[in-house]
């Protein structure tokens, strides 16, 4: 289980790339942190996320 | 009345402040990126705080549109931001070392443009910019602390705006949802709650207050 925005999730296995994909998520609109590291936007797609792991997904919304 | 010198004006923000912090302030650079409802009210806050060295950037110039929210004045349409607020820190805070840049933040010249400060503020207003100033600061500067705001259109309830500790060094203040692009408008009030806690964020950095 990956714990995904506070959510347990059975994600284990699956890149950042597919994530994204899979909550439907703009990837120019987001920032991805892996275990209270930022995942880098150039490694979305190699970076694959193992049980345990904690994902935080920042969506940005307009406005300022 | 004598206009105050440098020291006058120093004493009477260590008076409110206290001695220790107001130092702190005033050794303290942060970068303001984006000069709307946000960053102009934030470098308005930081500023009268005492903070000794503010580095604002935006390409844009003051619009008749940015008036509900924004900290210009109608003589200052047309000007760009960078001119026109520093015109107004000088007069609150005449001591104050402002650095302007009047250009478009990109990939390639964050880096460049925002290596002195050591605390970043991301108050832009389009999401992609957001996340584009946020990422490129994340990866290529993981040593400057980073204040973002992401959710304060409309007018929904103040305390649904927060600050979050997203990582070491990255907090992100606002509600996170509301958005500009759903129709709801920007109005001063909840974008100066926003602004007040990317502010408050910073001046806790400098004062050695890491948690939220």
């Amino acid at each position: 289980m990956v714990k995904i925005n506070g959510e347990q999730l059975d994600k284990a296995g699956m890149s950042v790339a597919d994530l994204l994909a899979d909550m439907d998520t703009n990837g120019q609109r987001v920032a991805v942190e892996l275990n209270e590291d930022i995942v880098p936007r150039a490694e979305y797609g190699s970076t694959f996320l193992k049980d345990g792991d904690s994902v935080e997904v920042v969506r940005f919304v307009g406005g300022g | 009345m004598k206009f105050p010198t440098r020291e006058e004006m120093y004493r009477a923000l260590e008076e409110r402040h206290g001695a220790e912090l107001q130092k702190k302030l005033s050794e303290a650079s942060v970068a303001v990126c984006g000069l709307g409802g946000l960053g102009s009210n934030i470098a308005i806050a930081l500023a009268r705080a005492g903070v000794g060295t503010l580095h604002i950037l935006d390409f844009d110039k003051v619009d008749i549109s940015n008036l509900n929210r924004q900290q210009y004045f109608p003589e200052q349409l047309g000007m760009y931001k960078t001119d026109a607020l520093s015109d107004t820190l000088r007069r609150i805070a005449p001591y104050c070392n402002i650095r302007k840049d009047c250009v478009k933040l990109t990939e390639e010249n964050i880096p460049v443009l925002l290596s002195p400060v050591n605390i970043i503020c991301e108050a832009f207003d389009k999401a992609d910019q957001k996340a584009m100033l946020v990422n490129c600061v994340l990866e290529s500067m993981p040593e400057k602390y980073l204040v973002a705001g992401s959710g304060m259109a409309g007018i929904g309830p103040s305390n649904t705006i927060t600050t979050r500790r997203m990582m070491k060094r990255f907090y992100l203040c606002g509600d996170g949802s509301s958005d500009v692009d759903d129709g709801m408008g920007l109005v001063a009030s909840r974008v100066l709650i926003c602004a007040a806690h990317q502010a408050n964020a910073v001046i806790r950095i400098i004062a050695g207050e890491y948690d939220v």
